[in-house]
Formats: structure tokens, C-alpha cells, sequence
């Protein structure tokens, strides 16, 4: 039999073989990997695993599942930058100790890794544990959607991973620009990972999208208007939206540069009447909103972070939704910026230079609302509060030079060089990842009982802090000097010192990682002494507060009713904090189902199958996924009741976790 | 809340949260359908952008068969009032009727594909196959991508004759023939631009 026709493309020559530095990172996965699962073995830790955790459509248990696949993501991709950093910091006048075509690589990963699978599932874990606890609401508009959203994102991940070790990734940087990206440029396999990796995770996020906008819409407590609202769920409803318009611009430029390489159609290709043209307006119809997907609900965080640290209600929350709704629209009409140089008409041009200064405008409002709302205040500074503190500072710096960047003369000399790489960096870790890490900080007592070490907590935060601007500052000077992006090695001596400032910043940011991971070790290690079971850890303004930590299955035995603003806050001024009815009724919840986690797997069978043009394992996983669709949808026992005694008794246990602390403190 | 009815189908709510449920899930995909537009629109956007990138090859004055368009047009536009009788059937609760109309549907919705199919083969047989050049590969994916869609929509058609067999009327089935309806409007709707902006070009050349 031909052995084509069984493994396609794939030949033991896939495995990486080429590069030692290959070599190692493919066994530092592979080993991982059996580490984790002896690990398992030995807890016998499967069956709590998979009954509790991998086959859950409890929002709250997605949320933690989808900021782990971030945490794992984010190593991987910091491992990227590390490597980038060494790379220039000792490649003057020599090659470095990295091929170019390996650089590519990890530039590529670098920069796919941490759009798509770190940012992208941080915000939907961090979206999907916090909105349905604020909205009031029991779970969101469709669990078991939400779990297919989980698991193709993870798919699509694993993708991403699978490529170290079987194969190589794509060279063609995050962006894939073709014709480099064509099959005539680029034969091996690793254009194709990148496309059904995004393929795969993007159609997992456009259903998270949907519902998270359904829930919003529609499953708010009784009597919650939209301007009731947490403001961080008019992030999440503004994010998700554009999510829903622009993902299909990826979806679309993707897909067709796959057709393109697959079956020798001429879209982006030189010759054949194809236009690359399209390709850089599609992928920036999705691109430039995505920024605003990635940083809008990092906004929201922040929102809720800043007054509780200040010990006051947000300044200006109708402004605030004005402004994020401001941003949602106008992201969708300055995607051309990302290609000022590329030709367009100088008039074009001037449109969208203006366009993405007025971007600024709303974004500023922003700034000053938050400011205003710690003018006067009691604050607090507890990491959440620290991170955010920082956020406004450096986002603030990032910002302006967005500004200079939005004038299409100057970016057509700042174009392409590390000035643009400093910009964007500027923008997305203070203004993306930080929120997250304040997300991650402030939610953390709430999703597990017990609040994260906050020595180590601040030790984390400056190695940030510092190595950000050691490592990004450099970058704007080595604009300025001409540097440009994606440069394996160079023979400019005065760029080395700069490079070298850049690189001992990397390390500072991995002691902040290393101090992230002892800060959770040591958080679970004490979690007996710092438990705080009673709910409101922090004095929050927002449902979530109301509730145990962490919450019940069911989140609220009683659903609140809302009439205000800040409806805990408002609550506990009262002094009715928390609502004990008489009795209680049962409630239902979805069954757990191996759905998700199947679709997860399919996907990730047809992806790799299609890349190693593997078409009997395509078509099969072709047809599994569309008949666990069909059998699903016959499904009648797809819910349970939690009875009513039982109800009683987890309030019961949580009404005397509140009064024990209460007696603590008097 | 419970008042509140869906035009179409009469969901007939025996209990409020089931009102409730119909409106989460039909707004749902509305939302969804939103999604799929814009990826239309993206191609069609892709499309015009490719309408004179031939390649030296044929360009679609030469290619397309006007009348064969218009008969799928006829086939797809008549699918979607049997569809609509289907629907007032399920609004009277008469089960029996509601499947022969939907069994018409789906024999309208293969006769499009089949139509379709035909026109692709006939194409392919001249030359002109998507890798020719930069406007056939618009062509050719535009229409397969909406081919497909309505080879989804006799799959769920299917599905759902079996659902009725099984189940009667019940909550979910109506529910899902609610927002099958919609999908197969919607590619309806899909078509008709198609035929605008693909093929009636072509005549007024």
C-alpha cells in the first residue's frame, strides 16, 4: 500500500532534527507532557479530572480552564521572546547561535502564541468565570457552547505545540502576509499549522462571542438594566461584538490563502490574476478590532479594580460606556493604518491617519475618568491595584507614540522598524496584560477561596514593571537609529548596547514569571491559614462579591434583584448585604457532557490531518464532528435538579462561614 | 415575558421559562446568522475585487449560462415558500402536512445543489476551473461556501424529519425548525446577491 495515501505528508523526517535548540524544545514538550500525565497517574487524579473538570459546562470551571491553557501559553511564548532577545543581543557582526529560518519561526510563534493563545483565552476565562456572577445570572446563554469554545481554542493551541515537535511552525510572522506565505515560497508545512491553528481557535471564539452577547442581552438578574451594569460587562458585550464582525475577516483571508496552497487558487498569489492586496485589507478588517478585543476588557478590569482600591464608585460610568462603545465602532475604520506604505491613495491615507488619532480620543477620556475616580480616595495598594496603577502610567507613553504612528508621513519612515515593535508591545502589556494580571490577582480569592502571596505578588509586579521598560524603551531608540524589525543578526555596533539593555529586561520579566509561579505555589501552600470563605474578599461593588468563594454550582440560590448601579455596594451600605429566604427551590443545571472535549479533539485531528494532507483521518474527523452534532441534538436528558435540601444546606455552611468572620472581627 | 411570540412558528409555551428559553436560543442565532453575513460579505467584497483579474482566461460574459442561473434562482426562491408553508403547518399543529412540506423543501434544496453542480461541471469541461485564474477561484468559492451552506440546511432538514418522527411537535423540535427557517432564508437572501452581483452583470454587458 502506498504509504502516501496513509500518513500523507508525514515521514519521520517531520521530527526536529534540524536544530539542536529544535531538538530541545520538541523533548521539553514531549517530557512535559508524560511529566503532567505520570503526574495524574500517580494523584489518580483522571476520574476527578474528567467528571469535574474536562466534561463541565459550568462557566466558572471553563473560565479557570481557559486562564490555565493562557498561563501554559504564556511560557511558551515567553521562552519565544527570550530566545528573540538573546538572539539580538549577541548577533552583531556574527549569526547568533539561531538559523534565520529558525528566528522566523520563533517570531512567528511569538507572535501567534500570545495574540491567540495566551490574550485571547486569558480575557474568555477571565469574561467567562466574572460575567455571568455580575450579571446576576446563573450561567451563561449556552453552557455547552461555551465548552465547545474552551475546547477548539485549546485545539487550536495544542496546533500550535504539536508543530514544535511534528514538523516546523510557519515563518511568516503573526500576520502571514502572502505571496512570502504561498506555496511557492514557503512548501513546508508550517504556514499551514498557522492556518488551521487560527481557523480552529477562531471559530471557538466567534461562539464564545455569541454567547457571551446572548447572556448580556438576555440573561441579566431581574430588573438590571444595561446601564446597571458593571462596566466590565459592557467591556465583554462590546469585545464580543466585535469579535462576532471581525473574526470572519480572518476566517476568510485564512481560508482563502489555504485554498491558495491547497488547491493552486490564485488570491493572493503573483501570477493568476491573484491580489495581495486583499489579503492585508481582510486580515486588517479582523486585525485592527482585534486590539480592541485583546485591550477593551482589560479596560474593564481596571474599571472594576480602581474604585475598589479607592474606596469609591467609578467616576464617570456613563461616560465610560460611551467611550467603550465609542472604541467598538471606531475600530472597524482605521484598520488601513497597518499598511499606510503598502499604496493607497495619499487621501486614503489622511482619512485613516485621522481616524486613528480620534481613536485616541475616546481611550484618553478613559484615562482621566479612572484618575478621577481615585482623586480623593482612600486607596489601597494591593497588586491589583499596583498593576493597574502601572497600566495608566506606561499605556499612557504607548499611547502617545500610537499617536506619532497614526500620522501616515512619519510612519512612513517609522514603518517596519522597532520603533512600531516598542509601540505595540507598550500597548498590549500594560494595556492588555496587565489588566490581566489585575484580573487575575483580584478574581483569584473569589474563583478559589483563599487570595494569591502578596509579597510575592509585588516582587512579581516589579520584575515586570522594570524588565518592561528595559526591555521596550531600548526598542523606541533603536527605531529612531533605524533598527529594523525581524532582524537576525546585524553589523551596527552602536545598536548592541541597546539590544543587550533589552535582553537583561527579558530577564527581568522571567524572574516576574518565576515569581508568579512561586507566588502560586506558596498562595496554595498557606490557602489553610489565608481561606476566606465568606465571599467579599476585598470589599467589591459587584454581585460576584455576594456570593461565596468560590461560588456554588448554581451561583445564586435566590437570583438578586437589581435597581441600581453597584448593587452590592448599594446592598451592603443598607446593610442587607446578603438575602436569607425561608426556604428554597430546586434548581437545574446541565448535565456534564464529553461533547466539548470530543469536538475539541476532533478539530484538532482534522487540523493536523489537513496539514499533513492526511485525507482519510480529515474526512473521518469530517464526519464524527458533524455526527456528534446530529446525535447531540437528539439528546433529551441534557440537564439535572439540584434539590432544594440540598441548597439549603451549602447556604447554611456559607451563612456560618459569614458569621464566623464577622465574630473575628468584633 | 410569556406574552411575547415569534412570527413564524407558534412556540405554544406550556410553561414561561420556555418562552424565555425560545428567545435566548432564536436570538442566539441571529446572532450567528449576523457573523455568517459578514463572512458573505467578505467574499463578495473579495469577489468584485477579482471580477476583471482573469488571467488571460474566460471572464464570465463568456462563461455564464444566464438561464441555468435563473432556474436555480426559481428553485431556491420556491424552496423557501414551501419552507414557509411548512411553517404555517407547524403554527396549526398539523404534524403530517409540516413533513411533506418539509420533504418538498429538501427535495427543491437537492434539485439547487444538483443544478449547481451541473453548472460547476460544465464549467470545469470548458477550461475554466478555480485555479485558472484569480476571478474563476472568487467564483468558485463564493458559490460553493453558499453550496455548502445549503448542504448544511438539507442535512438539518433531514435531521429534523427524523426529529419530528420521533418526537411529534414537541418544545425543541419547533424551536429548531424556528431557526431552521431562518438559515434557510438566510440563504436565501445569500443568493440573491449572488445572482445581483455574480451573474445579472453579465446580461447588461
Amino acid at each position: 500500500m502506498n504509504p502516501d495515501l496513509l500518513f500523507g505528508k508525514l515521514t519521520l523526517d517531520a521530527l526536529p532534527f534540524y536544530s539542536p535548540i529544535a531538538a530541545g524544545g520538541a523533548a521539553t514538550i514531549v517530557l512535559g507532557g508524560v511529566a503532567v500525565v505520570g503526574l495524574i497517574t500517580w494523584l489518580k487524579a483522571w476520574t476527578y479530572l474528567w467528571t469535574e473538570w474536562f466534561t463541565s459546562t459550568d462557566h466558572k470551571k471553563l473560565g479557570i480552564m481557559y486562564v490555565i491553557l493562557a498561563l501554559v501559553m504564556l511560557l511558551r511564548g515567553f521562552v519565544d521572546a527570550l530566545m528573540m532577545r538573546a538572539q539580538q543581543a549577541i548577533a552583531m557582526g556574527n549569526e547568533g547561535y539561531l538559523t534565520p529560518d529558525h528566528f522566523q519561526q520563533v517570531f512567528s510563534s511569538h507572535g501567534t502564541i500570545m495574540i491567540f493563545f495566551m490574550g485571547m483565552p486569558f480575557l474568555f476565562g477571565i469574561m467567562n468565570y466574572v460575567v455571568p456572577l455580575q450579571l446576576g445570572a446563573r450561567d451563561v446563554a449556552f453552557p455547552l457552547l461555551n465548552a465547545i469554545g474552551l475546547w477548539l481554542t485549546a485545539a487550536g493551541a495544542a496546533l500550535v505545540m504539536a508543530s514544535l515537535v511534528i514538523g516546523v511552525f510557519s515563518t511568516g510572522g503573526w500576520t502571514g502576509y502572502p505571496p512570502y506565505t504561498e506555496l511557492s515560497y514557503s512548501p513546508t508545512v508550517g504556514v499551514d499549522y498557522w492556518i488551521m491553528a487560527l481557523l480552529i481557535a477562531g471559530t471557538g471564539t466567534t461562539l464564545s462571542a455569541i454567547n457571551f452577547i446572548v447572556t448580556i442581552y438576555k440573561m441579566r438578574a431581574p430588573g438590571m438594566g444595561l446601564m446597571q451594569m458593571p462596566l466590565f460587562c459592557w467591556t465583554a458585550l462590546c469585545a464580543s461584538l466585535l469579535a462576532v464582525f471581525a473574526l470572519p475577516g480572518l476566517t476568510v483571508a485564512g481560508g482563502l490563502l489555504a485554498l491558495d496552497r491547497y488547491l493552486g487558487m490564485h488570491f493572493f498569489t503573483n501570477d493568476g490574476g491573484g491580489n495581495v492586496m486583499n489579503y492585508a485589507n481582510l486580515f486588517w478588517i479582523f486585525g485592527h478590532p482585534e486590539v480592541y478585543i485583546l485591550i477593551l476588557p482589560a479596560f474593564g478590569v481596571f474599571s472594576t479594580v480602581i474604585p475598589t482600591f479607592s474606596q469609591k464608585r467609578l467616576f464617570g460610568y456613563n461616560v465610560l460606556v460611551y467611550a467603550t462603545m465609542c472604541i467598538a465602532v471606531l475600530s472597524f475604520t482605521v484598520w488601513l493604518h497597518h499598511f499606510f506604505t503598502m499604496g493607497a491613495d495619499a487621501n486614503v491615507n489622511a482619512f485613516f491617519g485621522i481616524m486613528t488619532a480620534v481613536i485616541a480620543v475616546p481611550t484618553g477620556v478613559k484615562v482621566y475618568d479612572w484618575i478621577l475616580t481615585m482623586y480623593r480616595g482612600r486607596l489601597r495598594f494591593d497588586t491589583p491595584m499596583l498593576w493597574s496603577i502601572a497600566f495608566i502610567l506606561t499605556f499612557v507613553i504607548g499611547g502617545m507614540t500610537g499617536v506619532i504612528l497614526s500620522i501616515p508621513p512619519l510612519d512612513y519612515v517609522f514603518h517596519n522598524t522597532l520603533f512600531l515593535i516598542a509601540h505595540f508591545h507598550n500597548m498590549l502589556i500594560p494595556g492588555m496584560l496587565f489588566g490581566l494580571f489585575a484580573g487575575y490577582a483580584y478574581w483569584f480569592p473569589k474563583a478559589f477561596g483563599f487570595p494569591l502571596d502578596e509579597t510575592w505578588g509585588r516582587r512579581a509586579f516589579w520584575f515586570w514593571v522594570v524588565g518592561f521598560y528595559l526591555a521596550f524603551m531600548p526598542l523606541y531608540v533603536l527605531g529612531f537609529m533605524g533598527a529594523v524589525r525581524r532582524m537576525t543578526y546585524y553589523d551596527q555596533p552602536e545598536w548592541q548596547v541597546y539590544f543587550i539593555i533589552a535582553a537583561i529586561g527579558a530577564l527581568s520579566v522571567l524572574l516576574g514569571i518565576v515569581s508568579q509561579i512561586i507566588q502560586l505555589v506558596v498562595s496554595i501552600r498557606n490557602r489553610a491559614q489565608t481561606a476566606n470563605l465568606a465571599g467579599d474578599h476585598w470589599g467589591g461593588q459587584t454581585l460576584e462579591w455576594s456570593t461565596s468563594s468560590p461560588p456554588p454550582e448554581y451561583n445564586f440560590a435566590v437570583l438578586p434583584t437589581v435597581c441600581t448601579l453597584d448593587a452590592f455596594q448599594v446592598a451592603k451600605d443598607m446593610g442587607t448585604p446578603h438575602l436569607w429566604p425561608e426556604r428554597y427551590e430546586p434548581l437545574e443545571v446541565p448535565r456534564n457532557t464529553m461533547v466539548g472535549l470530543v469536538f475539541g479533539a476532533l478539530a484538532f485531528l482534522l487540523g493536523f490531518a489537513t496539514v499533513w494532507h492526511i485525507w482519510w483521518l480529515a474526512g473521518l474527523a469530517i464526519i464524527g464532528i458533524v455526527g456528534i452534532t446530529i446525535a447531540r441534538s437528539f439528546a433529551t436528558e441534557t440537564t439535572r435538579i439540584i434539590p432544594a435540601s440540598e441548597i439549603a444546606l451549602t447556604e447554611l455552611r456559607w451563612k456560618q462561614a459569614i458569621l464566623a468572620q464577622q465574630g473575628d472581627a468584633q | 415575558m410569556s406574552e411575547r411570540q415569534h412570527p413564524g412558528i407558534n412556540l405554544t409555551h406550556a410553561r414561561p421559562q420556555d418562552a424565555r428559553h425560545a428567545e435566548v436560543t432564536v436570538f442566539g442565532f441571529w446572532t450567528f446568522l449576523m457573523s455568517d453575513a459578514i463572512l458573505f460579505a467578505l467574499l463578495f467584497a473579495t469577489y468584485a475585487s477579482m471580477v476583471s483579474r482573469t488571467a488571460g482566461g474566460p471572464s464570465g460574459a463568456e462563461l455564464f449560462d444566464i438561464g441555468n442561473a435563473f432556474l436555480e434562482t426559481i428553485v431556491l426562491l420556491l424552496s423557501s415558500f414551501t419552507f414557509g408553508m411548512a411553517a404555517v403547518a407547524l403554527k396549526e399543529g398539523r404534524q403530517r402536512a409540516a413533513s411533506l412540506w418539509l420533504v418538498v423543501t429538501l427535495l427543491l434544496g437537492l434539485g439547487f445543489l444538483g443544478l449547481e453542480l451541473r453548472e460547476f461541471s460544465s464549467l470545469i469541461t470548458q477550461g475554466a476551473t478555480p485555479q485558472t485564474s484569480g476571478f474563476l477561484s472568487s467564483f468558485f468559492v463564493l458559490l460553493s461556501l453558499h453550496g455548502l451552506h445549503a448542504l448544511v440546511g438539507c442535512i438539518w432538514i433531514g435531521v429534523m424529519l427524523a426529529q419530528i418522527a420521533i418526537f411529534g411537535l414537541s418544545r425543541p423540535v419547533r424551536s429548531r425548525l424556528l431557526r431552521l427557517g431562518l438559515f434557510w432564508h438566510f440563504l436565501d437572501l445569500v443568493w440573491i446577491v449572488i445572482f445581483t452581483l455574480v451573474y445579472l452583470p453579465v446580461v447588461s454587458a
